[in-house]
């Protein structure tokens, strides 16, 4: 119920997105509109009249086509594909409505996890609810205000399906879990990060029906019916989804739609992971070689890696990064925890730790990966962190950093505004809405991490305020961004241990008791 | 949840929304020669900034009174030469005598928002908080909520000057209510020196530190407070006006400009008896200006005798607050040329009151938004007006649960009810007629509001929507002065037998 109360405040402040300025988010949606409306599907993926190709799955395409039916009651001009970067105001008008309505899947998927929330102590008021506090959490989350509302995407409506998913498989639901997952995923293909997850849990705590007395694996109570229903399910879901592209012989351009290797290791602004810190190491030892004459000056590409174009490019001291050995490291990195869910299941909790491990891993160690994918860890924890004093000091480090890792997204004057108060809110609310939860539990976070976050304070005046207005913004014009992503790749790689450890530990520790 | 956490949420969320908001269209946005009151307020410090003092409120060849001459008091001329200064500082463009006229750009925009929302944040939020902070008699939950209410009234955000003289305002009567008399004296002068539609709060603040006076004794102690607030309120006179009284001429025209008597009794279409009125008479036509001020004079000074009498009779911080609001609701109605903004005169002191009544307030508050709803819809603030109003609708349906509250006692209309009863035994009926009275009006302004937003209106009555939308408006008023006019009237309570109200 407490859940419901904050939904209005959400759609009430989302809507006021329509009045920001949009980004070229905008314009990519609106191009899609346009293909899917005009062109027969054949020509979906091959379509490049603007440069904002396609590149999510068939379902989204088809969302797409749906939402343009509707469209052109508000503005048929926003359906013509050579209307590039149109934008009148009945087109920014209906495209922030879509968002806020689809948003509803995403209230209601909230409404569904707050059921499963395990709240220790029932609190006297409303606000001290565990329930309260998550619907809060998750429907005024700052990342996915800005991103969806400000900015401009769907991820409201499709981490709605995710948690939706979540929520059925706390229910016991499993297959229905399954099938929203499979949906997910011919929605937009970075769910993909998660799909070990999903994998191993379906396998190890549904195909096999029963544990043996100490919790390990019956070999005996595979279930060849569930892992036939849950095949079925994927391969419908796949059919129905790329079918069509099959049968017309497209999916090779699809998948090179959807998977556009060309891009770099990273973005034109590194997302905070282990290849920023990476990058970071790189370029100070090429400083350090070139000030006391390791290097040849003339061996090093000029190209430089921040310079805001999205290309490939080699690193100077340390060995270069391909694609394949992201995937390996990212593989590398996801196995102990996929490996805890196969050997120490417990339950619909531990799948969750699982996913919310397997997503910070994969944006750890992905390819090109977009500082926005952090929410895909971020909303999932949420839902860990009022539960558990120790999850919760997670959360708050993870979010904080991370949230503060989107500001780059927001540049101009008017917004700057709106995400430092947007912020203060999220942070202050989830700060304190925490702590009072586990009063009794003492600090959540010790003095290293705390000061580690008061730091984000005088980072974000010198990067927003100071450095603007030096002579170095001219020649550095990159170092605001350096700086940002490099200390939040600190916190966020500091958060992603920590919680790593703590699920290992733990089955160990259940483990032992089983013993 | 610790309270300043909360109240940091609520500040928050009070300026979050405003600055959204005023990224919305403004009043006259591209709409030349006259654009509107944005380009008024940018003038006026271009005007400040480049003339001297002796010009400002004269017509002369390089300050056209025609165009958005100064019409409030000194106070507001030296905010706009200070945000001159500021503006000075960026781009010297945007206050260059004449070349600046209907200058209008993103930056600018930024700007004068950004000036609007520092002077909310320093004068009008820090009251609002201290005066929640310090209510007696009221749980966390209800102080931070009465605190999110009042900043999330749709009335304030959507009509975005620096309110600095509501702050002020509200700060005199913070400082009032601590008995800090001499304080709250020159906080209320000064919102008077700031926007002369002040004035329709004198009385009240008149009236309730005589009556202390008198409570203390005229010839002791009263005296001696007397003559302290009488100078208190000379000096801060004295001190605003100072650059204009070398000469008796430099007074009179600043009175000339703030009193314009020759404008008629109203322009345009306000929520106004007179407005109303003039569907059926057309009162302009059948009386002359010097009567019609007489007129207007006479009804105002009528309806708000009663409560001023019985404030300086009975002073109680309580009956004060209630005395504002009908005071200043029976200058709204009946005076002359009144602005629809000055509505706003009475919302802020009906906010002072809604953890009381929250019913009759939020009612009120609504209502108030809505009587501004064609100079909104002018404004291009539809949506943002239909968002707000039904936010704050939750907020306050949600924080004071205001659909079970309608006892009679929740109502304050006890008193009245048992002297009815004294007639009619059987009359209990109160809380049924205004809860289904309430219903009925929101219905009916949703109605009119969409109305006003989708249709056209007939070609033989091309001004419809926005004189329903007055009349309507003007009907709410009338009933809520008879309720507030009630409520004081009939209040037998001094400040300290006050029952707990949760």
């Amino acid at each position: 119920m407490g859940g419901n109360c904050s939904a209005p405040f959400g759609t009430g402040e989302a809507s006021f997105g329509v009045r920001q300025c949009h980004s070229t988010d905008f314009e990519v949606h609106r191009n899609w509109l346009a293909i899917t409306h005009n062109l027969p599907v054949s020509q979906w993926y091959y379509e490049a009249t603007s440069e904002w190709t396609l590149d999510y799955p068939p379902f989204f395409a088809w969302f797409e086509y749906a939402l343009s039916h509707v469209a052109k009651y508000f503005d048929q001009e926003m359906l013509v594909i050579q209307n590039l970067n149109y934008s009148s105001q009945a087109t920014v008008f209906f495209q922030r409505l879509s968002v806020i309505f689809t948003d509803i899947l995403f209230v209601y998927a909230a409404h569904e996890c707050c059921k499963y929330v395990n709240g220790k102590r029932p609190g006297k008021e409303l606000l001290e609810k565990p329930m309260f506090v998550l619907a809060v959490l998750l429907l005024w989350n700052f990342g996915l205000l800005i991103v969806d509302h400000i900015h401009f995407q769907y991820n409201g409506f499709l981490f709605g399906l995710m948690l939706l998913s979540v929520a059925r498989l706390f229910q016991k639901r499993h297959l229905e879990g399954a099938l929203l997952f499979a949906v997910l995923l011919h929605f937009k293909h970075i769910y993909i990060y998660v799909a070990p997850a999903y994998c191993v849990y379906l396998l190890r705590s549904y195909c096999f029906t029963a544990n043996r007395a100490d919790g390990s694996l019956k070999w005996s109570s595979f279930s060849f019916l569930r892992i036939t229903s849950l095949g079925l399910i994927v391969c419908l879901v796949s059919a129905l989804s790329l079918g069509p592209f099959a049968v017309l012989g497209q999916l090779p351009q699809v998948i090179s739609r959807l998977f556009p290797f060309k891009r770099g290791l990273c973005h034109a602004y590194w997302a905070p992971n282990f290849w920023a810190l990476y990058n970071a190491v790189d370029k100070t030892l090429a400083v350090v070689g070139i000030k006391y004459k390791f290097l040849d000056p003339e061996k090093i590409p000029k190209a430089s890696m921040t310079g805001g174009l999205v290309q490939e490019f080699q690193h100077t001291v340390l060995p270069s990064v391909t694609p394949l050995a992201t995937l390996i490291c990212t593989f590398i990195s996801i196995l102990p925890s996929v490996f805890c869910l196969w050997f120490k299941p417990q339950g619909p909790r531990g799948f969750l730790q699982c996913l919310i491990l397997c997503a910070l891993s994969s944006f750890m160690f992905g390819w090109h990966v977009h500082e926005k994918a952090i929410l895909l860890a971020i909303l999932p924890l949420s839902l860990l962190s009022v539960e558990s004093p120790k999850r919760a000091g997670i959360y708050l480090i993870l979010t904080t950093t991370g949230h503060f890792a989107l500001f780059p997204l927001l540049f101009t004057p008017p917004e700057i505004t709106t995400k430092i108060l947007l912020m203060l809110l999220f942070t202050v609310y989830s700060f304190s809405s925490l702590r009072a939860l586990f009063r009794k539990e003492g600090p959540l976070l010790n003095w290293l991490e705390t000061i580690y976050l008061i730091e984000l304070v005088p980072l974000e005046i010198f990067c927003e305020i100071v450095f603007p207005l030096t002579p170095w913004n001219l020649k550095f014009p990159f170092i605001p961004l350096l700086l940002t992503s490099v200390y939040c790749a600190l916190g966020i790689t500091y958060a992603w241990l920590k919680l790593y450890v703590s699920v290992l530990t733990e089955s160990v520790t259940v483990r032992q008791k089983a013993e | 949840m610790e309270k300043w956490s909360l109240m940091t949420i609520t500040v928050l969320l009070g300026l979050i929304v405003r600055w959204t908001v005023s990224f919305g269209s403004y009043s006259g946005a591209g709409k030349p020669p006259m654009y509107g009151d944005y380009e008024a307020q940018r003038h006026w410090q271009e005007v400040t900034y480049n003339l001297p003092i002796k010009q400002w409120y004269f017509n002369t060849s390089d300050n056209n009174l025609q165009y958005w001459g100064l019409d409030y008091p000194p106070l507001t001329a030296y905010h706009s030469l200070l945000c001159a200064y500021v503006a000075k500082l960026i781009n010297p463009d945007w206050i260059a005598l004449h070349t600046s006229r209907g200058y209008e750009s993103q930056p600018h925009k930024l700007f004068m928002r950004a000036t609007v929302l520092i002077a909310d944040l320093l004068v009008y939020i820090p009251a609002v908080i201290l005066y929640c902070c310090y209510l007696k008699e009221t749980s966390t939950k209800k102080k931070i909520a009465s605190a999110l209410c009042i900043l999330l009234y749709p009335g304030l955000i959507l009509i975005d000057y620096g309110h600095f003289h509501l702050g002020f305002a509200l700060w005199g009567v913070l400082f009032l209510s601590y008995n800090w008399d001499l304080l709250g004296s020159l906080a209320f002068c000064l919102a008077v020196n700031y926007k002369q539609m002040e004035l329709y709060h004198s009385l009240p603040f008149f009236c309730y530190l005589l009556g202390k006076c008198c409570q203390k004794g005229l010839t002791g102690k009263g005296l001696v407070l007397l003559i302290k607030i009488a100078f208190t309120v000379v000096a801060s006179f004295a001190i605003c006006w100072l650059p204009f009284c070398t000469e008796v001429e430099q007074i009179l025209q600043v009175l000339r400009r703030l009193f314009p008597i020759d404008r008629g009794l109203f322009e345009d279409k306000v929520a106004n008896i007179w407005c109303s009125l003039s569907v059926l008479i057309k009162i302009k036509n059948v009386m002359s200006p010097q009567t019609q001020l007489k007129l207007s004079f006479a009804f105002t000074f009528l309806t708000l005798l009663p409560a001023c009498i019985k404030l300086t009779l009975q002073p109680s911080l309580r009956r004060f607050k209630f005395a504002l609001v009908s005071c200043a609701l029976s200058f709204f109605l009946f005076s002359f040329q009144v602005h629809e903004k000055s509505i706003l005169l009475v919302s802020i002191p009906v906010c002072l009151m809604i953890n009381e009544i929250p019913l009759m307030c939020t009612w009120f508050l609504l209502v108030s938004t809505f009587s501004m709803l064609p100079a909104l819809i002018l404004d291009g603030l539809l949506l943002d007006y239909v968002v707000t109003t039904l936010a704050f609708l939750t907020v306050c349906a949600t924080s004071f649960s205001i659909f079970e509250k309608t006892s009679e006692e929740d109502l304050q209309l006890k008193s009245l009810s048992l002297s009815i009863r004294a007639y009619i035994p059987s009359f209990k009926a109160f809380p049924k007629i205004i809860k289904s009275l309430f219903i009925v009006s929101v219905t009916l302004m949703g109605i009119l509001t969409s109305m006003s937003a989708t249709l056209n209106p007939p070609q033989k009555l091309p001004d419809l929507f926005p004189v329903s939308v007055s009349v309507v408006s003007c009907l709410h008023f009338l009933f809520f002065l008879m309720y507030f006019n009630a409520i004081v009237l009939w209040d037998s309570r001094n400040g300290r037998n006050q029952k707990k109200i949760n």
